[in-house]
């Protein structure tokens, strides 16, 4: 079979996740049947899903928040029933008088010199990368233990992380992190909504991925960590018995997101009063809370006390009062709306092409979205089957969180722990299901190449180099990242190198790896 | 650079050790504490990227010298005179602690050496240098840690030191180690930086905009836009070695370890007495001198063996600078050094008698140094050296007296 090795390069990193270094041989099975090795992934939609030992349900995971929250509760009551206790002293340590000259007493104030200025939220080991490291420094002061909604996200985290890392060609996963980003919450909301962020994504958006949006959408709209994210639970039917009883009312939040960024789109013919009305058709859409009155605590329920009474008028169409029901169908009607396969086809194409979509790419793949109805596998397996996706330039610039993954793949290192990861997320402003607001991370090269996030992506890359360049043939990685794709500049500046070090750490930050 | 001020400013920043790593053996061997009294201490300094041997310690006295090393030829006068170390050799003058403990007899320079590598790839030069093996490929254990395993094994002198970015190749092996660096994120170093750039320039001039502007951010958030490239490295060098002496001076610190600095590949606008070369010699030098200080009085039974994986061109290129070579100096400091001597079987610069028409010759194998200061230090045999720490090296018979 022919090897096209530029090709083998939109594959892997246009559509995938980039090539993984060692043994596999993606480069090379890339190259030899481009489309194929992309649309392999979309013939398994079960390895989309994700089950790891020790991930919970949401119900499980809410019930541990409450249970977290009322134990802290109840401390704070006891300590301040008995007067507050005196705060653990420390460690009484005089300098001045230190007169020892032990090991351990060097590398303490050595540690203590030096290692202030690291940056914040360094839970933990910060070296994944790096397994073998060893433990961090006896010097430093045991960390606190992570309470379990810490421990649950770091584990959610890991799960997400090693299958990206090790994943074949990374097609479901982009598109798993495509759909998590569109329909983002953000684990800084509280703590129920970062217990949830990693089931979020695997019961709502990972067993639609290669389905149908109408799917998908329900199932977002419907978890409790959407509605907790954008405060639906809080919005009451005015008329409601709960409204009428607690004198509150409506909150348009949710309603305007399902509309603004989930679905229509800004100016896909909405307005005001359709905004105001899908909130009323929503109230009552809420969670369990934590005595259960309404059903198992931290699972989704309709309560109907809460529901604003009577038939509503949506986008011109009115919705019997049907409850539940009466939602649903609003949901599923939005989600055929002209305006939105408009919306989802353009998103689509510049998060995959190029950050102004071809216009007649964007045509087809909304075509494909009204007439399946929002399949969403009918969708993605347009889109690799398209000329523009395959000749249009590599110009967008990979997120940080593509960055890091394409590395580790590259380096075949499989993280232990989610630190070194979480650490420079947060560092080159992706934290993971965390962005600022409800549109979700920025998608254009100039959001993340910019001055300060190129610097630091180069030190991350440095660091890489530090850690793992001894062990490591740059040339050899070359050729697993992009073979004879790779440029003339390129090849040479990393033959150049004055080290492994150096020349691992410009060969991550090649144009090769940086741009997809 | 301010490292305080730094630090308010860019918390991330925290200690610069991009181009810098250190190791140490953490097993005190028994014998340390023999009749003699000595208890000997061996750092080893790698220089990586290939270190200008005829800019560092110049053969003034050659009449083909000046004219080969041009624009960047050190000089015995003129605004920054070299420092005559005999009538023939004169040290960079960015090296005043160098010459200082040279005058006092601590110091020594070893001319005209290099490894049994004769190409000119970083990378193989490097696994030559630091595996003690003859050829390239075997990066499974270095020569420093093959020396350790033949000590007679002691008593664990320490334990739970913080592990640092990597093990040099030259420490790895069977004898267990222990590192050490600092936690905070390392910057990439300059040298690394402005690869980058250029590659970008060729390749993808958006990213080279916005790399550059990033590079202008830092450098500006840090108050160091007005200071010469390789600030950055000279304090890098500097810290690490004032922590690894601080380390090693402990009563139970590890008696043996190895550095590596980086950033010695210097294709263009090398400098001659000032410039880029003449920033990280003084950095190594500052380097030096807080080994000498940190270690207080064991510094009397220390070496410092400071080493590079092959040298320059003998003649400047057309960019002000040097390319691969082949021979060039390894450094001796510390108070058991036999010094106050450069050590060389001067080849001469004579078109005829370099290397492949190009590079300095070399005279003298590095490994019949290292062996010399591993046997006066350890009291390693010959069998044991030529076998065991360099494989296939009996040829390169060990230097002798070379420590005091």
């Amino acid at each position: 079979m022919a090897r096209d090795s530029q090709a083998a390069l939109v594959a892997l990193n246009r559509f995938g996740l980039g090539a993984r270094g060692g043994a596999s041989g993606d480069l090379i099975n890339a190259a030899s049947d481009p489309r194929g090795f992309v649309k392999a992934e979309l013939a398994r939609p079960n390895g989309v899903l994700l089950e790891a030992p020790g991930l919970q349900s949401t119900p499980q995971l809410g019930q541990a928040v409450f249970a977290y929250q009322d134990k802290v509760k109840q401390a704070r009551e006891a300590a301040a029933k008995a007067g507050a206790p005196p705060e653990p002293a420390p460690a009484d340590q005089k300098p001045g008088l230190r007169r020892n000259l032990s090991l351990n007493t060097a590398a303490t104030e050595i540690a203590g010199q030096m290692a202030d200025a690291k940056p914040a939220d360094t839970a933990a080991k910060p070296d994944a990368m790096q397994p073998s490291a060893a433990a961090p420094p006896a010097a430093k002061p045991a960390p606190q233990p992570l309470n379990v909604i810490q421990k649950t996200f770091r584990a959610e985290a890991l799960a997400r992380l090693q299958r990206a890392t090790l994943v074949e060609c990374g097609f479901t996963e982009r598109l798993v992190a495509f759909w998590s980003n569109h329909f983002c919450i953000s684990a800084s909301k509280g703590e129920l909504a970062r217990i949830w962020a990693g089931a979020f994504e695997r019961e709502a958006i990972r067993p639609h991925v290669l389905g149908r949006f109408t799917d998908m959408l329900k199932a977002v709209e419907q978890h409790p960590a959407m509605l907790f994210f954008l405060d639906n639970q809080q919005s009451l039917g005015p008329d409601s018995r709960a409204g009428q009883n607690r004198k509150r009312g409506l909150n348009e939040n949710l309603a305007r997101e399902i509309m603004e960024l989930h679905t229509l789109g800004v100016g896909g013919g909405y307005t005001q009063e359709d905004v105001t009305s899908l909130a009323r058709i929503i109230t009552g859409w809420t969670f369990a809370g934590r005595q259960g009155q309404l059903g198992t605590p931290g699972s989704f329920v309709f309560n109907v006390n809460a529901h604003q009474p009577g038939p509503h008028t949506l986008l011109g169409k009115t919705y019997e009062a049907t409850g539940l029901a009466q939602g649903e169908a609003a949901l599923a009607e939005i989600a055929r709306h002209p305006s939105t396969a408009n919306f989802i086809a353009t998103k689509f194409v510049r998060h995959f092409v190029a950050d102004d979509p071809p216009p007649a790419l964007v045509a087809r793949l909304r075509d494909v979205f009204v007439r399946t109805d929002g399949d969403l596998k009918a969708m993605a397996t347009m889109l690799v089957d398209s000329d523009e996706a395959w000749r249009a330039p590599l110009t967008k610039m990979r997120s940080p969180y593509d960055f890091l993954i394409a590395s580790g793949r590259l380096l075949a290192r499989v993280p232990e722990d989610p630190g070194f990861y979480l650490n420079n997320l947060n560092l080159l402003g992706q934290p993971l299901w965390s962005p600022a607001g409800p549109n979700g991370f920025p998608d254009t090269s100039a959001a993340w190449a910019a001055p300060e996030g190129m610097k630091l992506r180069l030190d991350i890359a440095a660091q890489m180099g530090a850690r793992l360049g001894n062990n490591i043939d740059p040339l050899d990685l070359l050729e697993f990242a992009a073979a004879d794709a790779a440029s003339v500049e390129t090849r040479r500046t990393i033959e150049r190198a004055e080290s492994r070090q150096q020349a691992l750490a410009l060969l991550l930050m090649s144009p090769e790896m940086q741009r997809r | 650079m301010d490292c305080a001020e730094n630090r308010l400013l860019t918390s991330r920043r925290g200690l610069l050790l991009g181009g810098a790593s250190f190791a140490a053996w953490a097993y005190l061997p028994k014998f340390a504490r023999a009749a003699d009294g000595r208890d000997p201490r061996l750092v080893v300094v790698i220089l990586r990227g290939a270190l200008d041997g005829l800019s560092t310690v110049a053969p003034i006295g050659d009449p083909d010298y000046a004219g080969l090393h041009g624009s960047i030829a050190l000089t015995a006068d003129g605004a920054h005179p070299a420092i005559m170390l005999d009538s023939f050799f004169a040290l960079h003058p960015a090296m005043p602690e160098f010459a200082r403990m040279y005058r006092d007899r601590h110091a020594a320079v070893i001319h005209a050496v290099a490894t049994p590598y004769r190409d000119r790839s970083h990378f193989d030069g490097q696994d030559v240098l630091e595996s003690g093996y003859a050829g390239p490929g075997r990066v499974q254990s270095g020569w420093l840690n093959r020396a350790l395993e033949a000590l007679p094994r002691g008593e664990r002198v320490s334990s739970g030191l913080a592990v640092g970015p990597t093990t040099p190749l030259v420490l790895r092996g069977n004898a267990p180690t222990v590192g050490w660096a600092p936690v905070a994120l390392p910057q990439a170093d300059d040298d690394t930086a402005m690869r980058l750039v250029e590659l970008y320039r060729h390749r993808d001039p958006a990213l080279a905009l916005a790399l550059s502007q990033g590079l202008q951010l830092e450098k500006a958030a840090s108050g160091d836009d007005m200071k010469p490239k390789g600030g950055n490295a000279v304090m890098q060098m500097r810290q690490v070695a004032r922590g690894a002496a601080k380390l090693m001076a402990a009563d139970d610190g590890p008696r043996i370890a190895a550095l590596a600095f980086d950033g010695w590949d210097t294709h263009a606008n090398e400098g001659g007495p000032v410039g880029r070369l003449a920033f990280l010699l003084g950095g190594l030098d500052g380097a030096l001198a807080e080994f000498e200080s940190g270690l207080g009085d064991r510094w009397r039974d220390t070496v410092v063996v400071v080493a590079t994986e092959f040298g320059r061109t003998a003649r400047i290129n057309g960019t002000d600078g040097t390319d691969h070579g082949t021979a060039t100096i390894a450094l001796l400091a510390g108070g058991a050094v036999k010094g106050g001597r450069v050590i060389a079987d001067w080849p001469g610069l004579k078109l005829a008698n370099l290397y492949e028409g190009r590079d300095l010759k070399p005279t003298t194998d590095l490994r019949s140094v290292i062996k010399g200061v591993l046997q006066d230090q350890f009291g390693l045999s010959d069998r044991v050296l030529a076998e065991t720490v360099f494989p296939d090296s009996a040829g390169a018979r060990p230097m002798k007296g070379l420590v005091a």
